[in-house]
């Protein structure tokens, strides 16, 4: 299964403040584990929210918010892309981490949907097939 | 809770597996013998922690039970003792030159090469692959093989004696054996992945772990031998497969032909992927290997946005190479395929023409399917219902015989 893994953004993340040497090779080390583990798919650092653009939506409208935006627990300052055996595992894995801010802070783990969920809600097959069948819908529509 | 913290221990044991049993087989010189005194600190694991709670390092926790129970082996077993030293000494003896050395220094690569020795017949490497290396419980082997549980605890008991009968020991990857014994270990990862790959459908979602076990090996083994050329090439190989897994059935299972997939469906990132991986292997240099000849028709399939779009001259070009490699009667089939498809069905056919009294290929279904698209395609139709109907006879999976039934009858009379 793959998981999407968010490293929340810290007041200090949303001032750009940089890493310390010490982080930047703990993290390193970190990420070389995740890679010889062979689940590392990839990973970036985001630049803080004063960087970011927000579309808002509502009905038809569309609504262009600049950063930065003040909600900084919700904000996110980095995440990886795993594949994973289970969310147990993603967890030890996370716990492993060294902690990536200078103040306390929090990752989240997303799971991906991936085939299997797919499976299991609908072990009949039946939505799968209406579901594609839309799909193929929407797209011949479209095409 | 008690099934909580049992999941929590079985992940981290997976994630530990492969470095607690390589390294105490390093010291004990006995993969088999290592791999139990590993099950021992598990079980302690398990004993413990629900009580005890999870320690803060689990993996040195392991790792350190494994060799107390190792320490405490030796000092009761004088022979195991004597064994060792005999060992050691040989060991001291066969000098490696340092580049193979310090590649395989690294002891999860050489339980890696031990596990897929070619000693051991295939369903014995993979069984112990997936229990040594990957972590995996003899149930789950099984779940996912479709075997009783029994037929692969037999093979792994099995596996273990050989190796230890045979005296093969922890570190014994000669050179000149270097590159035999990589390509056992790369074909024994590519049947995992075509164990998972091949049966995606109906009810066995559970064997596509084994496509991601296969992937995660051959990320690991990328990592520990990065100038290896067609490890790149097998990981580029798998990840472009992989990259079509969610058009290549549909909801009822029946796989869908690959000129026929949403290509909508196709993950791009993971074709990104493989992509790059063959790349790498590309500028690595060499001459191509099977796994690479292989990865680049997958990638010329993935780099076309439709497929009319298919680089099908390339296609073909590859087939002969690989062709050339492997005198695979199948390869020359799809080398004909090619073909027709690059440059017009007659000359497709012309390539099919001597396969069709190939020994190794009579039965086989694919060929007649083949053929039955080229003469539809030269408009020969009535030659081309022919064919898809002999196909349709030599076929016993069901949805098959019927899409070639309805191939045949849209050909008309």
């Amino acid at each position: 299964m793959k998981v999407i893994v968010f490293v929340k953004a810290t007041a200090d993340s949303e001032a750009a403040v940089p890493p310390t040497a010490e982080l930047l090779t703990a993290m390193g080390n970190y990420n070389e584990e995740l890679v010889k583990a062979g689940i590392m798919l990839g990973g970036e650092g985001l630049k803080p929210s004063s960087f970011a653009k927000r579309v808002h939506f509502d009905g038809p409208n569309r609504t262009v918010i600049d950063g930065p935006f003040t909600e900084t627990k919700e904000l996110v300052a980095g995440f990886w892309i795993w594949e994973v055996r289970n969310m147990e595992e993603a967890v030890e894995w996370v716990k492993r981490c060294p902690n990536p801010m200078f103040t306390a802070s929090d990752i989240d783990i997303r799971p991906m949907y991936g085939m299997e969920d797919y499976k299991e809600w609908d072990k009949e097959g039946g939505w799968l097939e209406q579901e594609v069948k839309l799909r193929e819908q929407i797209e011949a529509k479209n095409a | 809770m008690t099934t909580a913290i049992a999941r929590t221990i079985d992940a981290i044991w997976k994630m530990e597996a492969a470095r607690i049993i390589g390294g105490l087989a390093r010291r004990v010189r006995d993969v088999g013998l290592a791999e139990d005194l590993a099950q021992d600190a598990l079980i302690a694991a398990l004993e413990q922690w629900p009580a005890k709670g999870i320690p803060p390092n689990p993996g040195a926790w392991l790792a350190m039970t494994a060799r107390n129970k190792a320490i405490d082996r030796l000092r009761r077993d004088a022979n195991l003792r004597r064994k060792l030293d005999e060992l050691g000494h040989e060991l001291e003896d066969s000098a490696m030159p340092a580049e193979i050395a310090e590649g395989i220094q690294d002891d999860v690569l050489r339980l890696i090469f031990t596990a897929c020795h070619p000693l051991l017949p295939h369903e014995a490497q993979i069984a112990l692959t997936l229990r040594i290396v990957c972590g995996l419980t003899t149930e789950e082997i099984a779940r996912a093989q479709l075997v009783p549980e029994p037929t692969v605890q037999q093979r792994i008991v099995r596996a273990k004696k050989k190796l230890a009968d045979a005296g093969i020991g922890f570190n014994d990857i000669a050179p000149e054996d270097f590159d035999a014994r990589l390509g056992a270990v790369l074909q024994v990862i590519y049947l995992i992945y075509n164990e998972g790959y091949s049966a995606s459908s109906g009810s066995s979602y559970l064997r596509l772990s084994l496509c991601e076990e296969a992937l995660r090996l051959a990320r690991m083994l990328v990592h520990m031998a990065k100038e290896e050329a067609e490890i790149h090439a097998l990981l580029a190989l798998m990840e472009l497969q992989s990259s079509r897994a969610r058009a290549r059935t549909d909801a009822t299972g029946t796989p869908i032909p690959l000129p026929e997939q949403n290509r909508n469906h196709w993950d791009r990132l993971q074709i990104a992927r493989g992509l790059k991986s063959l790349e790498t292997s590309r500028n690595l240099g060499g001459p191509p290997g099977v796994y690479y000849l292989q990865a680049a028709i997958a990638a010329c399939h993935a780099r076309a946005v439709t497929p009319d779009a298919t680089d099908w001259p390339q296609i073909s070009a590859l087939y002969s190479l690989l062709f050339e490699l492997t005198q695979s009667p199948v390869v020359r089939l799809n080398h004909a395929v090619a073909v027709g498809m690059a440059y017009g069905p007659s000359s497709g056919l012309q390539l099919l023409a001597p396969l069709q009294t190939e020994a190794a290929l009579r039965d086989y279904h694919p060929l007649w399917a083949a053929r039955g698209e080229l003469l539809y395609r030269a408009e020969r139709h009535a030659e081309a219902r022919a064919a898809f109907e002999t196909a349709a006879g030599m076929t016993r999976n069901a949805p098959e015989k019927t899409a070639l039934l309805a191939r045949a009858a849209a050909c008309g009379q």
